[in-house]
């Protein structure tokens, strides 16, 4: 049986396709921090120290080898100037997009990091959670895509409109959100942040066709994650990757978050020692899972994918829901405590 | 002479290929139709379901779908009189989010119920209890919702509801991504349906209408 390991270690030995003492878990909790501490999932994301504490707590209690600084998506959206919509119950979401025209476009600027209170906040916050932990855990920092951000700025079907329809008008809108994603990845692993998850839906094949994608998401992802100075993993959140694996693994990622809606084994086999596998436990079932369907999907991850490292355990979207309950994640945390333990099963088949 | 099947076929492939002009030219082109429905009937709407199941599969991405079903919408305006006697025939049909602005589900399944001749009215997005108003006043057979956050579906759980009590007629289709991801999850939640892609919405209006129309009124 191996040492021991922290949870930097057992990460930091996945990524470099070796077997660590057991298989990394992820476990992205966010809202759920608003229970933790005992006030509305607003006011949670008012205070940094709020977030931090319910962090470093929920990590204690479920033993999974991350941290978690990420607040909301539309907090990036607050800071182009538009407006977030608190829920009781869960995620925050985005308000209306901030972009009404096409020609608003070309005269867009990015907002500054250091003058973006919000911003600032979730900075707090990734300093704090560094003060507790040093090394010893990974702090995931969030930042939208640049091809992705959009999305929220204009409206899926403006956007999607102006990809085919206006494409003039795209290189404009890249260009000032690939400044202002640079700026504030950099300003997370300044603060304390050890890796970048840059999510990026509408690259993946759910949303894009892999043809558009290479003339599009991918050459806005190779720009970025280049300026990007330290490690990034893409996540699609729950959108299929497979038929453009190739591609990513070019951009200079480390890790790819995958979805529920592919084979975790194929993903796997199409990123060995390439790029280390994330994902991909169906975080909408989640909600009504037993403590056997938790097991069961747990170690059926684990012995699809957790060969030879390169592999690290989480849901397939990036955020565990509010509506999964803390039973739920401590029967997550118990399966993989008794089926994450290398070397396992026969795996990979 | 081409066949239906062929010029679906060419059709398609050119919705797929995002050529306005191209599918345009084959719906003016060689083959003669006897009324705009024909068309639609014969070219469009299984076009449109071919493609919703490709995308349903996983083999073409959300962004062809959402232009073909633009695209579609276009012609059938420009094709079909509004007041088309064709139209009467069919349900009235309604269509809302539930208090967000993810609205490109929404604005597809307008797309595509409008390209198929339906008439459909877009509520917007607004809470259970004034929607609920909106459905009694415009007499809603059957209403879509579209929804991408999983608290939201339980707002379907609040309407569900609302219709009981006031004893409306009115049938919910709930569509969206965690419906994809959990197929269980529509019962839940007090829909009567759930719909993975938009030709799903016509099976279940088809499915509905069984009783009461003779087959040949069906839609697809």
């Amino acid at each position: 049986m191996k040492e021991e390991m922290s949870p930097m270690e057992r990460v930091l030995s996945t990524l470099s396709f070796e077997e660590p003492d057991h298989v990394p878990f992820f476990l992205l909790l966010t809202v759920q921090g608003a229970r933790e501490v005992g006030v509305s999932i607003k006011e949670y994301y008012s205070n940094p120290e709020y977030v931090a504490r319910a962090q470093l707590r929920m990590q204690e209690r479920y033993g999974h080898d991350c941290l978690y600084s990420f607040y909301y998506a539309a907090l990036e959206l607050e800071a182009w100037g538009g407006k977030a919509i608190f829920y009781e119950d869960g995620p925050t979401n985005a308000g209306r997009p901030v972009i009404s025209s096409f020609e608003e476009i070309e005269s867009l600027e990015a907002p500054s990091v250091p003058d973006t209170r919000k911003l600032q906040k979730v900075l707090e916050t990734t300093a704090i959670l560094k003060e507790n932990v040093g090394d010893e855990i990974p702090i995931i920092g969030v930042v939208m895509s640049p091809f992705s951000l959009p999305v929220m700025q204009l409206g899926f079907s403006s956007y999607l409109d102006l990809i085919y329809e206006a494409p003039e008008h795209f290189e404009a809108l890249m260009q000032a959100n690939e400044d202002f994603c640079v700026e504030w990845a950099n300003a997370q692993l300044e603060a304390g942040a050890t890796a970048i998850c840059y999510f990026d839906p509408v690259s993946s094949t759910t949303i894009m066709p892999r043809e558009m994608y290479l003339k599009t998401g991918f050459e806005v992802a190779k720009r970025t994650l280049a300026k990007i100075k330290g490690p990034t993993g893409t996540h699609m959140a729950s959108g299929r990757s497979l038929p453009i694996l190739g591609d990513l693994i070019k951009t200079g990622t480390s890790i790819v978050g995958t979805s529920t809606l592919e084979d975790l084994a194929e993903v796997k086999k199409a990123c060995e020692k390439q790029v280390t596998v994330m994902g991909n436990l169906n975080a909408i079932e989640m909600c009504r899972w037993t403590p056997e369907t938790a097991e069961s999907a747990v170690r059926t991850a684990i012995s699809k994918a957790a060969s030879g490292g390169g592999f690290i355990l989480s849901d397939n979207h990036g955020e565990i829901p509010w509506q999964v309950p803390h039973e739920v994640l401590m029967d997550l945390s118990k399966a993989v405590k008794k089926w994450g333990r290398y070397p396992g099963e026969k795996t990979n088949e | 002479m081409v066949s239906y099947e062929k010029h679906t076929e060419n059709f398609e492939s050119a919705l797929l290929s995002i050529d306005r002009i191209a599918a345009r030219k084959l719906i003016g082109g060689e083959v003669k139709f006897s009324s705009p429905f024909e068309i639609i009937e014969k070219i469009i709407a299984p076009a449109l379901e071919r493609i919703g199941s490709k995308w349903e599969s996983g083999e073409i991405a959300l962004a062809q779908n959402y232009m073909a079903c633009k695209i579609s919408e276009e012609i059938v305006e420009s094709i079909l009189p509004a007041e088309a006697p064709e139209r009467a025939r069919n349900p009235k049909i309604g269509v809302a989010t539930l208090g967000d602005h993810h609205l490109l589900g929404k604005r597809m399944v307008i797309s595509f119920l409008r390209s198929l001749g339906f008439k459909v009215v877009d509520f917007g997005t607004d809470e259970p209890a004034v929607l609920i108003k909106k459905l009694d006043e415009e007499e809603i057979d059957i209403l879509l919702v579209s929804i991408l956050m999983l608290n939201l579906t339980l707002k379907v759980k609040e309407l569900r509801a609302l219709i009981d009590s006031r004893k409306l007629k009115t049938k919910i289709i709930a569509g969206g991504a965690p419906f994809q991801l959990d197929p269980q999850l529509y019962l839940e939640i007090g829909a009567d349906a759930m719909a993975i892609n938009s030709s799903d919405i016509v099976k279940h209006i088809n499915g509905w209408r069984c009783a009461s129309l003779p087959a040949e009124e069906k839609f697809l």
